[in-house]
């Protein structure tokens, strides 16, 4: 008897005390960074490993606001807008006691532009960069780019003397075939600085003596345990076992049962992603329709009886169990530029939109094909699949088609589908990103995502324009004559802006970063 | 003979030859790396100009041929996912999975031939009814279902077994790393070795209970049962001897699959071995990776089977004649 209460007992300690120490946070989410090369990738999981290592010139805090990091101001100079100034921190060391100034700004922003770069786009406004001295950067643009700022939110900068060093001045490159020094060790100026790592396995992290903002942040982490978890039973299962305390992508049928658990919370914040469907609008003729000589998606009224026929509440209690917010833009709403009216659903009128099919000349239906990704969203196929009903009872018949996302993007990117499923995420927060992917007519350099074939000389003029456009407020006018037309084009059909959940031990307090990265700088424990 | 062995070797260059043009031809079926090597701000001149440089335009006989004039100088390419040599990250996870495959397969062997033994002289009663309904029942549910069910009971319930991962690791030499040395590599290894081992564990117990009740039934044993033997050593010293035979051929086969087929209990426990990365090279379209796996995979069973032939021709003489086998 006693010695069954001792067992009790001690697994009531194990499963109080999900914290190993007082101070090691364990942390899982179901991939791993692919490098810690800081340039090579643009990619989630990477990025947020790295923005515990290396910091970039301003970052956006947990909120998404953007803060100071190693530049204490920036803004365009008054009297030449083409060119930013950026007043750098004073008295940053790296993490092997090297001091950081503006040559490694200089050396970081170069490297990052360089053609095995995968952070130049976010770039490509830049025509060159100046060091005045060694507390102050000059970036000149081509032309104005009001929001140069907001694409330096991930670029993160590196020690010049440590590159040249190490021999990796130029970027991870898959051609040369070597794994370079950056790939694998890191020396940022971050809160935490690299122990050790096994790739897909383990990485451990621990606080930076002399980072620059002790006092500032409250740092009460001080060790972490990274470990990528792709199996998302396993994932859940080791939270409520203990063995780690945070993770993300929780699934979102395990979120009840997380949430149960006394010692354990669940806690979200809608994401910086929309999902939507796009349609191609442009080609005379669809390939996977069986209407002969005529492409029904050019129809305005079709496409408009379509976006009436989802039915977007139904979607989010039934498919994502309350776990996304309705859409009626693809925009997700920290954007400029999104404003409540646009993201007003449309309602959901089976009749009306049945008459408008019948208007237009398809009252005996149609067959489609609808592509979707099977492994990229949440629930991604079955939001296809309960689309595919909604679309039969306006005379639709749609035939759905869900693959792996590797076989999916490269679809609307060779423009293979006629109907297909897309989320997007908008890292500036300005809608200029949506629409220079998304809305711009597919050329080399723009509208590489524009899978509607939709192509507009007037819009496109308009687009371009707004990357050099400095009087906000005109600038903020044209973003809301483009969303005006797009809206009005049924260019897309928006379902729901992704919810972001992740699970923790009471333990961990924080709130939930939009663009799913944590940032343990900013994490307090009870 | 000489020429018996040397038709056996250019066999299995042949089946290796095969296995990678099998291979190249359903990697253009996987997708396409482009996406998930160049994130979302790519241009199409950016997905043009990495294709070219990884010969992704080529054909895929062209692309099998650049792969194997680079495997055979040991260069199996560079990982599209990791960006490093792909015969290393094989290699660094290697040793994760052999360990796993020779616990389980120390597991399935001791407890199969146990209660093999065990069944087949208790040949009814409650136990052996027991045991031959939990392994029914164990064979026929699916591997990722039992994995999830000991995670659940012994990781979230009991608290007593980790539920991923490989505990703490201590290199030995200069690739190998294990975790059998230290306390939390032990326990880690548990869950996966049972998951992964339960399988062969009551095909060897069903095969030694039946080849076992089989010898019972010979002559020799009914004569030193006459004789006046004890139970225990007509049981041990006559009968299990004449049954692990055959047991031990099938075993030596089913080694082989244990490795190949780590691949699901990997992916439940996170366990970092090469099935793992198998999979993940997979969702990314990692070919040199892919590629890499699966030649290993078949240079493992070929030289099994070639060896396992090598041991049929020193033991029957009617392979050696000068017609071969067949």
């Amino acid at each position: 008897m006693i010695r069954k209460v001792t067992i009790a007992a001690q697994a009531a300690l194990l499963a109080s005390t999900g914290l190993v120490s007082a101070e090691t946070l364990n942390w899982a989410r179901a991939g791993d960074s692919l490098t810690l090369d800081p340039h090579a990738q643009n990619e989630g999981p990477t990025h947020a490993l790295a923005h515990q290592i290396y910091e970039p010139l301003l970052i956006r805090d947990m909120t998404g606001q953007m803060v100071p990091a190693l530049a204490t101001e920036w803004g365009p100079n008054a009297d030449d807008p083409n060119v930013w100034t950026f007043k750098l921190r004073e008295g940053v060391t790296y993490h092997d006691g090297a001091a950081f100034d503006s040559e490694d700004v200089l050396f970081s922003l170069e490297r990052a532009q360089s053609e095995d770069s995968d952070m130049k786009e976010l770039l490509n406004s830049i025509k060159e960069v100046r060091a005045p001295d060694a507390s102050t950067i000059e970036i000149e643009t081509d032309g104005p780019n009001p929001i140069l700022a907001n694409n330096l939110t991930n670029l993160f900068i590196m020690d010049k003397g440590w590159a040249e060093a190490n021999d990796v001045v130029k970027v991870q490159d898959f051609e040369g075939g070597e794994e370079t020094f950056a790939s694998r060790n890191a020396n940022g100026t971050g809160p935490y600085k690299l122990t050790s790592r096994a790739p897909d396995s383990l990485t451990e992290l621990e606080a930076f003596d002399g980072y620059w903002g002790k006092g500032e942040f409250p740092l009460e982490i001080t060790k972490i345990k990274y470990t990528p978890i792709k199996n998302a039973a396993t994932r859940v299962a080791a939270l409520l076992s203990g063995e780690v305390d945070f993770i993300q992508d929780v699934p979102v049928q395990d979120l009840g049962r997380v949430d149960a658990d006394e010692n354990l919370k669940v806690i979200k914040a809608p994401q910086n992603r929309v999902i939507f469907f796009g349609l191609n609008l442009g080609d005379d003729d669809l390939t996977t329709d069986d209407v002969e000589g005529a492409n029904p998606f050019a129809d305005k009224r079709v496409r408009q009886a379509m976006n009436m026929a989802i039915n977007r509440e139904a979607i989010m209690k039934v498919v994502m169990r309350d776990q996304s917010i309705p859409a009626g833009v693809a925009m997700p709403p920290f954007v400029n530029g999104w404003t409540e009216a646009l993201d007003t659903i449309p309602s959901n009128d089976i009749e009306a939109a049945k008459a408008l099919v019948a208007e237009a000349g398809y009252g005996d239906g149609f067959t489609v094909t609808l592509h979707c990704p099977n492994d990229r969203y949440i629930n991604d196929e079955a939001i296809c699949q309960a689309a595919v009903g909604m679309m039969a009872q306006i005379g639709i018949t749609v035939n759905l088609d869900a693959k792996p996302k590797a076989q999916h993007f490269p679809q609307i990117n060779n423009l293979e589908t006629d109907f297909y499923m897309l989320g997007w995420g908008v890292p500036t927060y300005d809608s200029e990103y949506i629409f220079n992917f998304l809305v711009h007519t597919k050329t080399e350099n723009r509208g590489s995502w524009n899978g509607t074939r939709y192509s507009n000389p007037d819009i496109d003029a308009k687009i371009v324009s707004l990357a050099s456009e400095t009087d906000l407020a005109k600038r903020d006018a044209t973003i809301a004559e483009i969303w005006a037309a797009v809206q009005d084009e049924i260019l897309y059909l928006p379902i729901h802006h992704q919810v972001l959940n992740w699970g923790m031990s009471n333990k961990v307090e924080t709130v939930v970063d939009p663009e799913d990265v944590p940032k343990f700088k900013y994490f307090t424990l009870n | 003979m000489i020429s018996y062995i040397v038709k056996r070797a250019l066999q299995s260059v042949l089946v290796l030859l095969a296995v990678g043009f099998v291979a190249f031809g359903m990697f253009r079926f996987i997708g396409d790396p482009i996406d998930n090597m160049l994130g979302q701000e790519r241009t199409d001149a950016d997905i043009e100009r990495l294709r070219e440089i990884l010969g992704l335009n080529d054909p895929f006989l062209v692309q099998y041929w650049n792969f194997l004039k680079g495997a055979l100088q040991g260069d199996m390419g560079v990982s599209f996912r990791q960006g490093r040599p792909a015969l290393d990250i094989i290699l660094d996870r290697l040793p994760a999975t052999l360990e796993l495959a020779m616990v389980s397969a120390t597991f399935a062997m001791v407890v199969g031939i146990f209660l093999g033994i065990y069944t087949a002289i208790n040949r009814k009663g409650p136990i052996t009814n027991f045991i031959l309904t939990t392994s029914l029942i164990g064979v026929s549910l699916p591997t990722f279902l039992i994995g999830i069910l000991l995670i659940y009971l012994f990781a979230v319930e009991l608290k007593w077994l980790p539920s991923f991962g490989r505990g703490d690791v201590v290199p030995v030499g200069d690739w190998w790393t294990t975790g059998l040395l230290t306390a939390s590599g032990l326990k880690s290894l548990i869950l996966p070795a049972i998951t992964l081992g339960l399988y062969q564990m009551t095909l060897i117990m069903r095969l030694v209970r039946s080849e076992m009740s089989e010898v019972l039934r010979q002559d020799y044993i009914r004569f030193a049962r006459a004789r006046g033997l004890k139970e225990r050593a007509i049981n041990f010293r006559h009968a299990v001897k004449n049954t692990l035979i055959p047991v031990i051929t099938v075993a030596g086969l089913q080694i082989g699959s244990i490795i190949a087929f780590s691949i699901i209990t990997e992916t439940v426990f996170q366990w970092p071995g090469v099935g793992l990365l198998f999979i993940d090279s997979v969702q990314f379209v990692d070919i040199p990776v892919m590629a890499s796996y699966l030649m290993m995979i078949s240079v493992m069973f070929v030289g099994i089977n070639f060896i396992v032939d090598m041991a049929y021709l020193a033991i029957d003489p009617r392979l050696r004649g000068g017609k071969g086998g067949n």
